[in-house]
């Protein structure tokens, strides 16, 4: 140990002096229950928010969605003569040379199959696995944090992490949008035109939609970091069954589940690009995150509340 | 054995065969008016492997008390911890910590209890202070406001003060192990969980920490110390427990336990042989002869027959050099009472 840093500040008789000066010694230790309060209760969701985007990993998931956006604006920049419409590209990808503000939509579409969902679990994944992994997880619960609501401030963190996510891409996208395509009011998909702030209050809504997407991914993540005492190996088998469910999903033989799948209706953001805007298969998402969050977070409740922590 | 209070219970213990020797010296009682901290009854533990960690644990550990826990590596301690804190699930049997069962009532009575169990466990990303900050954040009758006071004071009791705003990866062993007992002072406790909280510190940080623990039960903190440094016990507990193999081979007070450890009469003498016949014939029993010396177990405990031995040994012209009996220590009892020492239980 480091003598220096250490030991000058304590000796036994400095330490006696300071626990002297502490309120307790004059009096017993209080006994009996203390009470819990509406503040001490909060304190817990408010550091597990803080503490996930103090983590160097997050900024990193951040900075790489963040880059998305500007890769995707250059090479349409620079492949620009060679746009055949949207048909082999991704979405919106076509519209992106005649409004930067298209941009937002296509780097949506291509960070939502993919990378929004791998960053989110990682950060998912990890929650309850990650604390067991390096013992803090015994720490936090002799604290007490108290299982239920530890486990619904790592959902919230999660999903605190699924909007600042969304909003990574579409801001560096709308940035990108400016700086390499020209702005102005914006043509639908339905052909009907609006105005450039009428289109930034619909990015506004699709960044919205598409963090929310996300929830049912958040759930199972959660409920698969409970089953480990291994980070990694939740993060990996999250991220796994993305990418396993979006293979399913790309079955013709699979038609008859495919409709329940998380993936399934993630890309119908787009029907907000409609005047008037297409509902029905938002809200058919929306309700299936919902299900899936019912479901998973449950599971994971019922899982983690019972469970020895040996870790 | 599950309701007597803490003599008695040593008194069982020993009639189940796993002690010999004297009784207890008269030690006065353990007063049944304090309630205990903590107890268990039949505390049983099978893990799913089927291995059975603890089996039909009944502990006592009375308020106000350094209760030292001890047992080799393996024994099942740290189960037992775990048991306490509702981290994990008893098999069979009860747990009671300050008046509540566990796991079932870890929100009412964990605030109260202060715990390091199985060494600190840090944000390594974070600093000494923030990692206070997130700890003391986790327990909901925390009171935010005096979070940063309590926080500095925590870091002062365990003399990290200097170091607070390191990150806790660059922290040594030692000063981990300082921030994790900080953890456990964040508010007063009326019961401290120090699972080897001495781990990894130097020689002076070690007696700091014992200092810190004298100072806690001197506020009327009930400390439960387990440990595998038997001094550290004898130097710093009142009671004491030892568990062998999942199961608890004998409770009481410091002295009681010390005091099973029987001590020996010496007899330093260059008339060995002549000595052994005499003692042997006043009753002194596993008498072993070595050059210029004889020992034994005297039939009773105690000091009283020993002025008629050393007049007998004296009489039959045995030229005693030294008189006297040698104490036992914890360890010698602990050695005797776990047949094994330090060894790893299989």
């Amino acid at each position: 140990m480091s003598q220096v840093e250490v030991a000058p500040t304590v000796s036994p008789a400095s330490m006696a002096s300071m626990a002297s000066m502490a309120p307790t010694v004059s009096g017993r230790v209080p006994a009996g229950v203390r009470p819990q309060t509406a503040a001490g209760f909060l304190a817990l969701f408010r550091s597990e928010i803080t503490l996930t985007f103090r983590r160097t990993r997050t900024i990193a998931l951040l900075g790489l969605l963040a880059a998305l956006p500007v890769l995707l604006g250059v090479v349409v920049k620079i492949e620009t003569g060679d746009m055949h419409g949207g048909a082999n590209g991704p979405a919106f990808i076509a519209q992106v040379t005649q409004n930067g503000l298209f941009l937002v939509f296509a780097a949506l579409a291509v960070a939502l199959p993919v990378f929004l969902p791998m960053t989110v679990g990682v950060v998912a994944g990890d929650s309850i696995a990650g604390e067991a992994a390096t013992g803090t997880l015994r720490y936090l619960l002799v604290a007490p944090a108290g299982r239920t609501r530890l486990l619904a401030a790592k959902f919230l963190a999660a999903m605190v992490f699924c909007w600042a996510a969304t909003l990574a891409v579409a801001l560096s996208a709308l940035a990108t949008g400016a700086a390499l395509f020209p702005m102005g009011s914006m043509t639908l998909l339905s052909g009907d035109t609006v105005g450039l702030g009428g289109a930034l209050l619909r990015a506004v809504l699709i960044a919205g939609v598409v963090a929310l997407s996300l929830a049912g991914l958040v759930a199972i993540g959660l409920f698969v970091s409970t089953l480990t005492g291994s980070g990694i190996a939740a993060m990996a088998t999250t991220v796994g069954l993305v990418i396993l469910v979006q293979i399913l999903d790309s079955f013709p033989q699979l038609h008859a589940i495919q409709p329940w799948l998380f993936t399934h209706q993630w890309l119908t953001f787009g029907d907000l690009l409609r005047a008037p805007m297409y509902w029905t298969g938002i809200l058919q998402n929306l309700g299936l995150q919902a299900l899936y969050l019912a479901v998973f977070g449950s599971a994971a409740w019922a899982r983690f509340t019972s469970r020895d922590v040996t870790a | 054995m599950t309701q007597s209070p803490l003599v008695e219970s040593i008194e069982s213990a020993e009639t189940e065969g796993t002690l010999t020797g004297g009784r207890a010296a008269a030690a006065d009682p353990a007063p049944v008016g304090p309630p205990s901290v903590i107890r268990t009854q039949g505390l049983t533990k099978r893990f799913a492997g089927g291995q059975l960690a603890v089996d039909g644990l009944d502990l006592t550990v009375p308020r106000g008390s350094v209760f030292g826990f001890l047992g080799p590596n393996g024994s099942g301690k740290t189960t037992t911890i775990r048991m306490l804190m509702g981290l994990i699930a008893p098999t069979s049997g009860v747990a009671t910590v300050l008046g509540a069962s566990m796991p079932q009532s870890v929100g009412s009575v964990l605030p109260r209890v202060g715990a390091l169990i199985e060494g600190p466990a840090l944000y390594g990303f974070l600093s000494g202070r923030d990692n206070l900050v997130r700890y003391d954040s986790a327990d909901p009758t925390a009171d935010p406001r005096t979070r940063a006071r309590r926080v500095g004071e925590a870091l002062d009791r365990v003399g990290l003060t200097a170091a607070a705003g390191k990150k806790a990866r660059a922290y040594s062993l030692g000063m981990k192990q300082r921030l994790g007992l900080a953890a456990a002072l964040l508010q007063p406790r009326e019961l401290l969980v120090l699972d080897e909280p001495t781990n990894g510190l130097d020689p002076q940080g070690m007696r700091e920490i014992r200092a810190l623990i004298r100072e806690l039960a001197g506020e009327g903190t009930t400390v439960f110390l387990s440990s595998h440094l038997l001094d550290e016990i004898e130097q710093v507990c009142t009671h004491a427990a030892v568990m062998s193999k999942g199961r608890l081979v004998v409770q009481g007070t410091v002295p009681e336990l010390a005091a099973r450890a029987q001590g020996r009469l010496v007899v330093r003498t260059p008339d060995a042989a002549r000595a052994a016949e005499v003692l042997a014939a006043a009753g002194v029993s596993d008498i072993r002869v070595a050059e210029g010396r004889v020992d034994g177990e005297p039939a009773t405990a105690g000091d009283e027959p020993l002025p008629g031995l050393c007049a007998a040994l004296v009489e039959a012209g045995v030229r005693v050099r030294a008189f006297g009996v040698e104490r036992g220590t914890l360890e010698d009892a602990f050695v005797a009472l776990t047949g094994e020492g330090f060894d790893v239980a299989g």
